[in-house]
């Protein structure tokens, strides 16, 4: 399959206060394909990927420069509906973050707040999330259920299947196994290879088996700046870079 | 070695020793209100008028007019209040000018309950002509509890995680629906606990109704909110300081002490019963 490029970056840069946190970076994520950003802690990581669908405009004193273009719009506009980009771009976190409700109403959550009221149409894209993303079978008995009654790595998959209720182009993961156990982290990872079918994702990881394991394509982010970013096999076999090798090899980070 | 361990024993029952004296006087003061008050109440007394020049009879008037001045203050102060606190925690950035609006309502809590009555007077008796009335002594008394109300609501929506919000606004809502739908169930118990807070100081202050809303004595019950009012409070300082029997009339001042603290009791028994479900809810049980 031919590679499309699905969002766009092109010379950006972003500011925490005069702090510059990302360097001039450019680079192209391609469609149904998975995206790996691996780099120390602290490396701008999350915050990159946080400007795909505005998640840093929460965060007062900051700002970004460049633009990044998603289906043909360049989302740092002023314009911008940040809420239909929202849906567009959906987003799992580093921690479970399930809401205090039942585990049906988390799940229909997007579409409540979309104003949908059609309720049989919401059954079935509820039942179809959670299948996508692989718990209907656990949990089909007790939607009515607080969502906090499952495991962590439950959890993490209702986040997901809460995200795919809304049905998004892109799907960006902070470290999404980062507060898991291997098993539960095992089946994010299969999940994530089965939703590049459907989806574009983004992932970001500080664990590099992970990002070998899962992704087609990986970049390298140091301080801010982007080293490396290619085919991952290629970068983690012979990477360009002396600073990715340092890396890959355990040097720093 | 053996020295912490002694002074470790010392600290404990130091600490033991000022939660007795606590528990010790609020137990010596339940057991004077309620030996000396008991024997005031009866089934006349919670449902009639008093009569005999306030020697007998019930205090049934002073009984609804703190039931509606204390509800009149919560109508108008938590609407405000929670607003007031939405706005200042979610869209307001931490910056001077909050800080110095949040120091400002905090010290709006210290200021002495007499000078609320005082404005009050000036403004809800006489500039805005409302007399003295329920609607007087309500919007006085909820501007006294305003501050407490704002401060439990605050704190209460600032304990909610970040991580709520974000989750929400990811999904596509916009900011007013991730207050309504995930910020604000999540924090009802903690506005609960303000609001059961403010409940008993509306429903026991004495100064705030003096100039504003509370009678000594009026004929009948109050039939708008323009009526002038008795109220409990008021009602058992002015059996103590004004009265012509002492003997009979502080008998029945103590019975309206007890009955100001059963009903408050009350309240907060229903506050507290609704808090737990909303936490139990929230717990996921």
């Amino acid at each position: 399959m031919e590679n499309e490029v699905e969002i766009s970056v092109s010379d950006l840069s972003f500011y925490y206060g005069k702090t510059k946190a990302l360097k001039n970076i450019s680079m192209d994520i391609y469609r149904n394909r998975v995206t790996a950003i691996i780099g120390p802690s602290g490396c701008g990581k999350s915050t990159f990927i946080r400007l795909f669908n505005r998640m840093n405009d929460l965060v007062p004193g900051t700002r970004a420069e460049g633009r990044i273009n998603i289906g043909g719009l360049d989302i740092l506009g002023t314009g911008v509906d940040v809420v239909e980009l929202r849906r567009r771009v959906g987003m799992v976190f580093q921690k479970p973050n399930p809401f205090p409700k039942s585990i049906f109403r988390n799940v229909s959550y997007g579409l409540e707040v979309k104003n949908v009221k059609d309720k049989i149409y919401i059954e079935e894209m509820v039942e179809e999330a959670l299948k996508n993303a692989a718990l209907y079978e656990e949990i089909k008995d007790r939607l009515n259920d607080s969502a906090l009654m499952l495991s962590g790595g439950q959890q993490q998959r209702l986040c997901i299947a809460r995200c795919l209720a809304v049905k998004p182009e892109v799907i960006l993961f902070d470290e999404p196994c980062a507060s898991l156990d291997p098993v539960s982290t095992k089946k994010i990872e299969d999940l994530i290879t089965e939703l590049k079918k459907d989806y574009t994702i983004v992932i970001v990881t500080h664990n590099m088996q992970q990002a070998a394991r899962v992704s087609d394509y990986t970049a390298f982010l140091y301080f801010g700046e982007l080293v490396e970013y290619g085919i991952s096999e290629k970068l983690f076999t012979v990477p360009a870079d002396s600073r990715t090798e340092e890396y890959l090899s355990g040097k720093f980070g | 070695m053996k020295n912490s361990n002694i002074s470790q024993k010392a600290g404990f029952f130091i600490l033991f020793l000022c939660m007795f004296i606590t528990l010790f006087f609020l137990g010596v003061l339940l057991y004077f209100i309620i030996s000396k008050g008991i024997n005031a109440i009866s089934w006349e007394f919670l449902t009639s008028a008093p009569s005999g020049g306030m020697t007998e009879g019930g205090v049934a008037p002073a009984i609804v007019g703190t039931i509606y001045l204390t509800f009149g203050a919560i109508v108008f102060s938590l609407p405000l209040g929670l607003a007031c606190a939405i706005y200042l925690t979610e869209y307001t950035p931490d910056n001077l000018v909050t800080n110095i609006l949040r120091i400002s309502i905090n010290n709006l809590a210290g200021v002495p309950s007499v000078v609320f009555g005082l404005f009050g007077l000036a403004v809800f008796v006489k500039y805005l002509g409302f007399g003295v009335s329920i609607l007087s002594g309500s919007l006085t008394l909820g501007i006294l509890i305003l501050p407490g109300i704002i401060s439990a609501s605050r704190e209460a929506l600032t304990s909610i995680p970040q991580s709520f919000r974000e989750a929400s606004l990811a999904l596509g809502a916009t900011r007013w629906q991730t207050i309504r739908k995930i910020v604000l169930p999540a924090s009802l118990p903690g506005i609960l606990t303000g609001v059961i807070l403010s409940i008993g100081r509306a429903a026991g202050e004495t100064a705030p109704i003096l100039f504003t809303a509370a009678v000594f004595y009026m004929k009948g019950y109050p039939n708008s909110v323009f009526s002038e009012a008795m109220a409990l409070p008021y009602h058992i300082y002015g059996l103590m300081m004004e009265g012509t029997f002492p003997e009979k009339q502080s008998q029945i001042a103590y019975g309206c002490a007890l009955i100001l603290l059963l009903m408050v009791l009350l309240i907060s028994a229903i506050a507290i019963y609704f808090r737990q479900r909303q936490r139990r809810i929230y717990n996921g049980k």
